[in-house]
């Protein structure tokens, strides 16, 4: 019976059970043969890895420095550094956390049956911790399974960090490192592997389409981030002092490399060299145009200027809301998404931003969060068929009815537990700098540097 | 003696530069600096709401001349920087005390 390959949720491939007696068997066998020893069963694909090798590439690139580039630029300069070091930390960080125990938690497929709903269902088990039984020629799918890890590690990689965006210039270096980490392990390895998780899992049991990471990725992000701006405080003078970006050209040089690096993040989720990841590409790259141009569009209209900020985060949007569906969909419906997340985030960015008045600094919720949510929602209505999707005839109000769902309850669990997780480590070590350290910037009272000496 | 300081739009420098180096005039400091007075703030717009900006970027310029100069100075300064516009700035005289080259020790006139 076929089975689906996790990581490519709704794609159907055959391939047999993986890590079983046989093929231990077999390969204890290779390795009495000289000539065969270093052989694997045949199932590494040298085309599907050597795109993944690059994807892998690209989707770091986006964190470090893209992202840090992107947030950078968008505060004061005074704290600047405090940004680019906690991109750059959480690099590092979430790596050791992933290699220990975060991948097997994501990933681990022990225990999971197909339609049953176990412990495993929602969290992964240690088998993998600190890959153990991973050899360079182990397989996964058509690619090696250590490839496998660090692909989903700068995707483990980037989510917390998006985060940083809600609660920059005032939190607190330590208790950002602590809060990331925890949350990874609370929030984004049991949501992964509900998504991603492959038969048995949560949400691929549902049929919930997310192919890379509007749920695992930029819902809960936004949301955490959105929970956070709340629970951390705006910025002191927030609301009568104006805050400015201190360097564009550096939040533009972050947008271009987040661009360009989602053609990793999205087209590397296909995990294959293929067609699939040819339209997943092109649909991102369209998705982003159109929501640009919507921004833009917007801006001009009723500020009679465009802005080059409001171009680069109606890309952003476009590039966020088009992740999930980036598989499923054709053209038209990348087109149709950047034009609804470009219009949408802009909304959430302005408009709701000031009604509610939480400091989401960099609009990480106005952006990841809400052009994921919309993502994922339109990911159910042109994946099908007559939308120009591949997912066939599907029953379009069912499966938006899917989406929505995953949706509302990876938005409820990350809310309550990212509050829980903020509480705790505020009990702890506080998040919050003091006035004082706030005045006079993170990248002097935290780390003892400044990040200019013109 | 006396310090005259000119607040100036900053593209006018170079104008206003040669001008009193066409009086004799050889020496002078010149600073960025920040103000407004009947000129108004521009906009910038940020996360659709547009914010008005009220300090204007501006040059400080200053030169101390000997007491027949100052009116020359004043003329040169005036000519170069103006032009006609609000926001071309204003021009302070003020006395001052002794001036003294650190090289040599002179100090009066000699100095300046």
């Amino acid at each position: 019976m076929s089975e689906t390959i996790p990581g490519l949720p709704g794609q159907i491939k055959s391939r047999p059970r993986r890590a079983g007696t046989l093929a231990s068997l077999l390969a204890a066998a290779a390795l009495l043969l000289p000539s065969t020893a270093l052989a694997q069963a045949g199932r590494i694909d040298a085309a599907d890895t050597s795109w993944i090798l690059v994807a892998t590439a690209l989707v770091l690139f986006m964190t470090i420095p893209g992202l840090a580039l992107f947030y950078g630029g968008l505060v004061h300069a005074k704290n600047v550094l405090s940004v680019l070091m906690q991109c750059l930390a959480l690099t590092g960080a979430v790596t050791i956390v992933w290699l220990v125990f975060g991948y097997s938690l994501a990933f681990d497929p022990t225990g999971m049956v197909a339609g049953e709903t176990g412990l495993h269902a929602f969290i992964g088990g240690l088998s993998r911790m600190f890959l153990a039984d991973v050899e360079a020629s182990t397989a996964w799918g058509s690619i090696p399974e250590i490839l496998f890890f660090s692909f989903q590690m700068t995707f483990a990689i980037i989510t917390p960090a998006l985060i940083v965006g809600a609660f920059a210039e005032r939190m607190k270096f330590s208790a950002m490192l602590v809060f990331s980490l925890v949350w990874l392990v609370l929030v984004y390895t049991p949501i992964c592997h509900m998504t991603w998780g492959g038969d048995g899992s949560f949400f691929g049991d549902m049929g919930v389409l997310d192919f890379a990471g509007g749920i695992v990725v930029h819902i809960t992000a936004g949301i955490a981030a959105l929970v956070a701006c709340i629970v951390v405080g705006p910025r002191t003078g927030y609301g009568t002092t104006p805050m400015f970006p201190h360097n564009l050209t550096m939040t533009i040089t972050g947008t271009a490399m987040l661009w360009v690096g989602w053609f990793g993040f999205n087209g590397g989720s296909a995990l294959t060299a293929s067609g699939d990841a040819a339209m997943a590409i092109t649909v991102t790259h369209i998705s982003a145009s159109a929501a640009a141009l919507t921004w833009m569009g917007i801006e001009w209209f009723l500020h009679e200027k465009p802005s080059a900020l409001g171009l680069a985060t109606g890309a952003i949007a476009g590039l966020a809301a088009v992740t999930p569906a980036s598989g499923f969909i054709g053209p038209m419906g990348g087109l149709a998404i950047g034009i609804a997340s470009g219009w949408l985030c802009y909304i959430a960015s302005t408009s709701v931003k000031r009604k509610f008045g939480y400091d989401d600094s960099l609009d990480v919720f106005g952006v990841h969060g809400v052009g994921g949510f919309v993502g994922t929602i339109l990911a159910g209505v042109f994946c099908a068929q007559s939308f120009g999707g591949n997912m066939g005839y599907i029953d379009i109000p069912s499966q938006v009815g899917r989406q929505l769902g995953a949706a509302v309850i990876t938005i409820v669990y990350t809310a309550v537990v990212t509050w829980a997780i903020l509480k705790a480590v505020d009990a702890v070590i506080g998040l919050r700098i003091d006035a004082d350290g706030e005045n006079q910037g993170l990248d002097l009272t935290l780390h003892d540097e400044t990040g200019y000496r013109l | 003696m006396k310090k005259i300081e000119a607040i100036i739009k900053p593209f006018k420098l170079d104008a206003v530069k040669e001008a009193l180096q066409g009086l004799g005039i050889q020496g002078m400091t010149v600073s960025e600096v920040k103000g407004f007075g009947r000129q108004r703030g521009h906009t910038e717009l940020y996360r659709g709401a547009e914010y008005v900006v009220d300090f204007q970027p501006k040059v400080k310029l200053e030169v101390v001349v000997s007491d027949d100069r100052v009116e020359p100075a004043i003329d040169a300064i005036i000519g170069a920087a103006s032009t006609g516009k609000i926001g071309d700035g204003k021009i302070f005289v003020s006395s001052l005390g002794d001036v003294v080259r650190i090289r040599t020790g002179e100090r009066g006139e000699a100095a300046i």
